[in-house]
């Protein structure tokens, strides 16, 4: 479903979709640390900017940096459904024996919940008319009582999570924005290497996931939800979000 | 305030303003209808943006001295991981694998670091061993002599570069090839951070369920000396949001956002280690 009404074309709105992104970038850019969110997002952002919101569109993700905010909020709604299930499984403590993994599986959910609502409750309160919707998730292709099954796909979705973060860093004007999601993907680079390490002990920074310079993936976000898009069954649109 | 004649004499002290300036999106083909939409007191904030976009400073800190701030600590790690690597510490060969190969991260760092400060015109500062004290002025005498203490100087070294570049990534909004690599090499510091800690957790000696992240500002066992390290992580409010509600407990919404330190905090946390 698309979350944006349609915006009317009329001579203002031309002009305003003209300058808007100027604006957005400049207020979210000087607006920086300590300024409250919703000072940002009300100086920043109009509603009527996104092109292409027509019904059945998918869920758009919006642009500027609350695009960017949708686009981390869908990847959080998508882990923190994810390790839900893997931990709500009936059959989570046998196929996890180890008490100490039960408790990392089951930390690693609540931190993906607190970020999903972190980003619910920020952008709602700023940019109520944004916000994506509760997407929902599809995990049909994953076996819950396969201890190996679920450990591979909690693999793929925090590397995948790490380089969104890391690719998307670039997109956000606000430091404040940037900096709250340094917060955040550190976190999820604690998950990718925990995770990895529960698969094979030693295994926390290798791979084709890690460059021959020590560094971490940086993806765009249309590889991103290439990857995340068979685990939603809402179609995700991200034509509108910044690309440099 | 007339923001045309402003530009002009900045140009005149910097002919390649407009270079500087935001090209991509076209800044200033758009500047006339910019003052129309926005309130007029707040043209010049916003102007003052642009130029700190331009030149890339916020709060007076240069891409340049970011890139050599980074350069210090990664060179501190590096010469770490170095000798802590080429001792017979460790109980089993993952072990010694593992030093091993986040020594090899560290000393790809300083490289890459060396390059991007060359590449920007600068000149690396150059650092050996003999830059670093690893006994902190004598309160870590067994650093290269016990494993225990091996693994929590580690811990400590690589939780403070996680919060270290998370500090320092606002100053490089401007560039966005450095923040890339600097958000890139950032990741990695987390995940050598989250294996030193289960390292620990394997310890006999270490706290029982030693975690990969941190909780609150629990310093894990470590001396009471490393605390600055782990200050200010207890937080449980992200913009105003309190994470801390519904199924979230206090400790998990510490633990679910790492926090920066600024660099006046970073240096002193490893002033000790440095000669």
């Amino acid at each position: 479903m698309a979350k944006n009404t349609n915006p009317q074309e009329t001579a203002d709105g031309l002009t305003k979709k003209v300058t808007s992104p100027i604006q957005r970038r400049s207020f979210l850019k000087y607006a920086g640390a300590g300024a409250a969110l919703s000072t940002l997002f009300i100086m920043g952002c109009d509603n009527d900017d996104d092109m292409n919101n027509l019904p059945g569109d998918g869920v758009n993700l919006g642009s500027g940096d609350v695009g960017i905010l949708n686009y981390a909020y869908a990847l959080e709604q998508l882990e923190a459904a994810f390790y839900t299930q893997v931990v709500a499984s009936t059959s989570f403590n046998t196929t996890f024996s180890n008490a100490m993994e039960r408790m990392i599986l089951t930390d690693i959910r609540d931190h993906e919940v607190a970020h999903r609502e972190f980003f619910k409750a920020a952008i709602t309160s700023a940019a109520p008319d944004d916000i994506i919707p509760g997407l929902t998730p599809d995990f049909s292709a994953v076996n819950f009582n396969d201890r190996n099954a679920v450990l591979a796909t909690a693999k793929t979705f925090e590397d995948l999570g790490v380089a969104a973060y890391n690719g998307a860093g670039k997109l956000l004007t606000s430091a404040t924005f940037l900096t709250l999601a340094g917060k955040i993907v550190s976190v999820e680079a604690r998950h990718a290497a925990e995770i990895r390490d529960i698969i094979s002990n030693g295994t926390f920074a290798s791979g084709p996931e890690i460059n021959n310079m020590g560094m971490d993936r940086a993806l765009m976000p249309k590889d991103v939800l290439a990857a995340a898009q068979p685990f939603i069954k809402e179609k995700i649109n991200f034509s509108n979000l910044p690309t440099t | 305030m007339n923001i045309f004649n402003l530009l002009t004499e900045i140009e005149k002290a910097d002919p390649e303003v407009y270079g500087r300036l935001d090209s991509r999106r076209a800044v200033f083909k758009h500047f006339g209808g910019f003052g129309k939409k926005l309130a007029v007191a707040a043209v010049p904030l916003a102007f003052g943006s642009m130029l700190n976009k331009a030149y890339g400073q916020t709060a007076s800190r240069s891409v340049m001295e970011v890139l050599q701030f980074a350069l210090l600590l990664e060179n501190l790690e590096a010469e770490f991981y170095k000798q802590a690597a080429a001792t017979s510490l460790f109980p089993a060969a993952p072990a010694k694998m593992a030093f091993e190969t986040i020594r090899d991260h560290e000393v790809a760092h300083v490289s890459f670091l060396r390059s991007a400060i060359t590449g920007a015109s600068g000149t690396p500062t150059n650092y050996t061993a003999n830059s670093f004290d690893f006994s902190a002025k004598g309160n870590l005498p067994n650093t290269f002599t016990d494993y225990g203490t091996m693994l929590a100087v580690a811990q400590a070294f690589e939780d403070t570069g996680v919060r270290a570049y998370k500090g320092q990534a606002q100053f490089l909004i401007s560039n966005n090839a450095v923040l890339e690599a600097a958000l890139q090499i950032h990741s990695i510091e987390a995940r050598h951070a989250a294996h030193i800690r289960r390292m620990r957790r394997d310890l006999a000696s270490s706290p029982a369920n030693q975690k990969p992240w941190i909780t609150l500002k629990d310093r894990g066992g470590l001396p009471a000396l490393v605390q600055p390290i782990y200050d200010g992580e207890e937080v449980t409010t992200q913009a105003g949001v309190n994470i801390a509600t519904g199924s979230v407990s206090a400790n998990a919404a510490s633990e679910a956002f790492d926090e920066p330190l600024d660099t006046a905090q970073v240096t002193a946390i490893v002033t000790p280690f440095i000669r």
